[in-house]
């Protein structure tokens, strides 16, 4: 037995079944890390003791180009695969993961310089709020890793069985993908720069 | 998604260098800002401004979003007046503490 | 490949390989021929009944572990009981059982009664009835009401089960912790839950495997309700059952993650010692904390309500779902207002994201903001009034068939009246302030949920039994199981109004005994607590038939009720396994064309063909 849908797309919706699951799931995603911004305002203009120390501003920018440029890989990689290409795809991909492993690499740097000016999630609100939400989305980052090297290794099999559920795969994992770097293009000024 | 000619493809890739591009300036100009010592109100406004356009180039283009279905858009319109609520509400009702 | 052409492959594919019995879909519904089929398909046990991809499989499960949960949630209620109305006595038969940390000598101590008033209240409404609700009605019927041959995402089904299940275990557990389990009431308000017991902590972690469940649960069956409906179903000839569902879904998709948040900065409280809920200077048994400082209790309280108010919805549409199915099947007619009641539902959905402050009048909010949640709750309590009056106005000149299921869904009706009723003095601020916080609002919003909501689970237990086992349930001890339900409910929860009115507090140990002004009311404990036994005995015959009927229940065909709607024309006692239909079913009419004139039978359903009658 079949699922109807789950790699053509359903003609009165245009979608397929994965599309309109991974937009539902980014739907949830945005009130989840709204409930992390809201409170963020909240805390900050209720406290009228709030401090905010001195973190790497030059280490946030790289990281945001990093972000971004994994994004682009990301797409182009897609792009690929929709022009058949598969080798692009895996060196798209490949460049992809490396990408998101530099951002992970520059974040646990950036911890570590501010564990050794002894800030940590207990020093004050601000620092509080900055582990947590930068905590949640490394989550974020460390899930689509794994998801982008499983497409990049063992499930790329499936573009020789099933090419077109496979370009849906790679769309999907993509989309999910930009919503993360998204969810950094507001972090960035939110904590570093403000 | 499937009806696309290679040559419109490789027409977004390079709408996606030039996207990339955008954003890495508009990262630049972000961080430039920051250093000319705006006070709260205009810092937090620009800050966001340049924010909003890079998460809708990022949305738009990458996510392309600009090709969207119909129902894709109904599920984001009210996921956005859901969050604005959560934003505001809240804020709102923290103004409007009765002192004491 | 276009819509009819696929469908059109469909329906011969499956033409040309019924004789031999495809998947085990036409096969009779009787268990040997289910277990045949099971070991056709080399279906392992662990396969075929726990880790099934199989929605009705998953259904069942989520319904038979809601069910417990129900029942364990119920007992602890019953412990409060006893202490409620016999303050300071030892708890008969079980109370030596239940440690010397909990109940010495058999007497309940105040931090225990903290942990079950808690623990009720959380285990009622999230492993209780939002599984039920959603996790085994939603799950066995979207697929079968829309014609689908399972969910959309089998695999994500199966998982938002299991983390279903661990959060349930993770709670469960929590009662052996040292200090026992989470102790701040079901709403966790901090400062006072920063500081509980280790309990606490499991509480929060088994609430981000609660959410995570529904969050992969709504993704599944707003998919499943959009992309899978069968040829001609449109939106507007869904049964309205299904729109409950798909509005409940969509706020288990958007406001449960504001609360997956706090969950989250409420455990880096509890762990890594920071101060998001956290006010500078709490003093505790006359210290002064350490810590950071700074934070805000009511933070907590604005992203828990922005979950907790919708969550109320989801614990009340599905229940409208139901009974709408339930009392259209046995008026014999069509629903009256099915469109208002369409558009009232997704109204209602709608507000309730923008109602929550409405719990928070107590908390210095000032006049602007009260004013706009004053406004959008007596808004919001339109949509419901527009529902539950559409269903009433559905009995006026139905030839009723006063069925089990059919006498739970009219008890539904003034039961969900009387709760929704006396919400509105709990909507404007001025009422408020003196009955917050009192028994007042516990029979208020357990008017809603007990004989509201659970009414209406027990008429759709009734109702699709015979969906389930192909047999059908007794009777003669439903009745039984009805009017006893129905009788002690009341008895419990109507006294609650009087001593909450008279200003006795929620939340009590001895269930006021020390307010002096208010003895006349404070004795009906007793009477509360009896009538909450007899409600035990009550649910015995139900047990029993449940039981009794799936092995010695009447026999019946697919579609005993005479019902139009999609489910009904899938086998009875479906062989489990992959697959719904023998036939992949096209829809030509809407969900409710009962006594339609000119037709020989009362009901026309959903997917037969010829043409309705032109009236005329
Ligand atoms: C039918 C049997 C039930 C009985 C006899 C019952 C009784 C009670 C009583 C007496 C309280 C107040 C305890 C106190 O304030 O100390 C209470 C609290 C509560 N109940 Fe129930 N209840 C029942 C079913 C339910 C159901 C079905 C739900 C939800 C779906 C539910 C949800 C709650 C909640 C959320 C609280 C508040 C807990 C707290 O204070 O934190 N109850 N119940
Ligand atoms: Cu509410």
């Amino acid at each position: 037995m079949e699922i109807p849908y789950n790699v053509e797309e359903r003609p009165d919706t245009g979608l397929y079944n994965g599309k309109l699951g991974i937009w539902l799931f980014l739907a949830s995603e945005v009130m989840l890390f709204g409930g992390l911004f809201s409170s963020y305002i909240l805390l900050r203009t209720g406290d009228p003791n709030w401090f905010k120390p001195e973190l790497s501003v030059p280490m946030a920018t790289l990281n945001t180009m990093v972000l971004i440029s994994s994004s682009v890989t990301m797409v182009m990689a897609w792009a690929s695969l929709r022009l058949q290409d598969f080798k692009k795809f895996r060196l798209f991909s490949a460049a992809t993961f490396l990408l998101a492993c530099a951002f992970m690499v520059i974040k646990g740097f950036e911890y570590n310089t501010e564990f050794s000016h002894h800030l940590y999630p207990s020093s004050n609100n601000f620092m509080a709020t900055y582990f947590t939400m930068t905590g949640l989305h490394g989550l974020h980052v460390l899930g689509g890793m794994v998801v982008i090297a499983y497409l990049w290794g063992p499930g790329s099999r499936m573009w020789k069985t099933e090419p077109e559920r496979f370009t849906n795969r790679v769309e999907i994992t993509g989309l999910y993908w930009h919503f993360v770097d998204l969810v950094w293009i507001f972090l960035f000024p939110a904590l570093y720069l403000l | 998604m499937t009806a696309h000619s290679p040559e419109d493809i490789r027409k977004e890739t390079r709408v996606y260098i030039f996207v990339f591009i955008a954003l890495a300036a508009l990262t630049v100009v972000t961080v430039g800002i920051s250093y000319l010592d705006l006070s709260t109100g205009p810092a937090v406004a620009l800050a966001l401004f340049v924010a909003l356009i890079k998460g809708s180039l990022v949305a738009a283009f990458f996510m392309h979003l600009l090709s969207e279905r119909k129902l894709i858009y109904a599920v984001l319109v009210f996921t956005v007046f859901f969050f604005l609520a959560l934003i505001f509400l809240p804020l709102g009702s923290f103004l409007n503490q009765v002192a004491g | 490949m276009s819509f009819s052409e696929k469908r059109e492959e469909g329906v011969s594919e499956h033409d040309s390989e019924v004789p031999e019995a495809p998947e085990g879909l036409s096969e009779p519904p009787d268990r040997g021929a289910a277990e045949a089929h099971g070991a056709h398909h080399q279906e392992g046990f662990l396969r075929k009944y726990i880790f099934s991809i199989d929605h009705k499989v998953i259904g069942l499960q989520y319904g038979l572990t809601a069910l417990l949960f129900m029942l364990f949630g119920f007992c602890l209620m019953l412990l409060m009981r006893w202490q409620l109305a016999f303050p300071g006595q030892p708890i008969p038969v079980i109370g030596g059982l239940l440690g010397n940390a909990n109940a010495p000598g058999g007497v309940m101590l105040p931090e225990f009664y903290n942990q079950l008033g808690a623990m009720h209240g959380t285990i009622m409404v999230f492993l209780g009835v939002v599984p039920l609700v959603v996790g085994a009605f939603g799950n066995y019927f979207v697929p079968l009401q829309i014609g689908a041959p399972d969910m959309a995402f089998p695999k994500l089904n199966m998982m938002s089960y299991w983390v279903y299940f661990v959060g349930g275990v993770i709670m469960f557990v929590s009662f052996f912790l040292p200090g026992g389990a989470a102790n701040s009431g079901w709403t966790s308000y901090p400062p006072l839950s920063n500081i509980a017991t280790m309990g606490q902590t499991a509480w929060l972690l088994g609430m981000v495997f609660l959410i995570t469940s529904s969050l992969l649960g709504s993704i599944n069956i707003i998919t499943t309700i959009i992309q899978l409906r069968a040829e001609g179903l449109t939106y507007m000839r869904m049964p309205f059952f299904i729109w409950s569902q798909f509005v409940t879904s969509f706020l288990l998709l958007l406001a449960f993650p504001p609360l997956e948040a706090a969950g989250v900065m409420q455990l880096m409280d509890r762990l890594a010692g920071t101060s998001f809920f956290m006010p500078s200077g709490l003093v505790v048994s006359g210290q002064v904390l350490e810590g950071a400082g700074g934070g805000s209790p009511l933070l907590w309280q604005h992203l828990f309500w922005f979950l907790a108010h919708p969550e109320v919805y989801v614990l009340i549409l599905p229940a409208m779902g139901i009974v709408a199915e339930v009392i259209a099947n046995n008026t014999r007619k069509p629903l009256w207002g099915y469109k208002a009641m369409v558009y009232a539902s997704v109204w209602l959905g709608f507000m309730s994201f923008i109602v929550w402050a409405h719990h928070m009048f107590l908390t210095g909010m000032g006049t602007v903001m009260s004013a706009f949640f004053q406004t959008t709750t007596m808004i919001i309590s339109i949509p419901s009034v527009v529902i539950l009056t559409a269903l009433l106005i559905s009995l006026w000149g139905g030839s009723i068939r006063f069925n089990t299921p059919m006498l739970f869904a009219l008890a539904f009706l003034p039961m969900f009246g009387i709760g929704g009723l006396t919400g509105l003095p709990l909507g404007l601020a001025p009422s408020d302030i003196h009955l917050h916080d009192t028994y007042y609002v516990i029979g208020h919003f357990h008017y809603v949920v007990a004989p509201g909501t659970i009414f209406a689970i027990f008429a759709g237990i009734y109702f699709w039994f015979p969906k389930f086992t192909g047999r059908r349930m007794s009777e003669s001890l439903g009745k039984i199981h009805f009017w006893g339900s129905f009788i002690f409910m009341n008895g419990v929860f109507g006294p609650m109004f009087l001593q909450g009115l008279a200003g006795v507090s929620r939340r009590l140990y001895d269930g006021g005994v020390q307010y002096s002004h208010a003895q006349d009311v404070v004795q009906f404990n007793q009477f509360m607590s009896y009538s909450a036994f007899l409600l035990l005995i009550a649910q015995l015959p139900f047990i029993f038939n449940f039981f009794w009927s799936m092995r010695m229940g009447e026999k019946v065909g697919n579609n005993p009720w005479q019902a139009t709607t999609l489910d009904w024309a899938a086998t009875s006692s479906p062989p489990l396994g992959h697959g719904n239909f023998a036939e992949v079913p096209v829809v030509w009419r809407g969900p409710y064309e009962y006594s339609v004139p000119g037709h020989e039978e009362d009901f026309l359903p959903q997917n037969v063909a010829t043409p309705a009658p032109q009236e005329g």
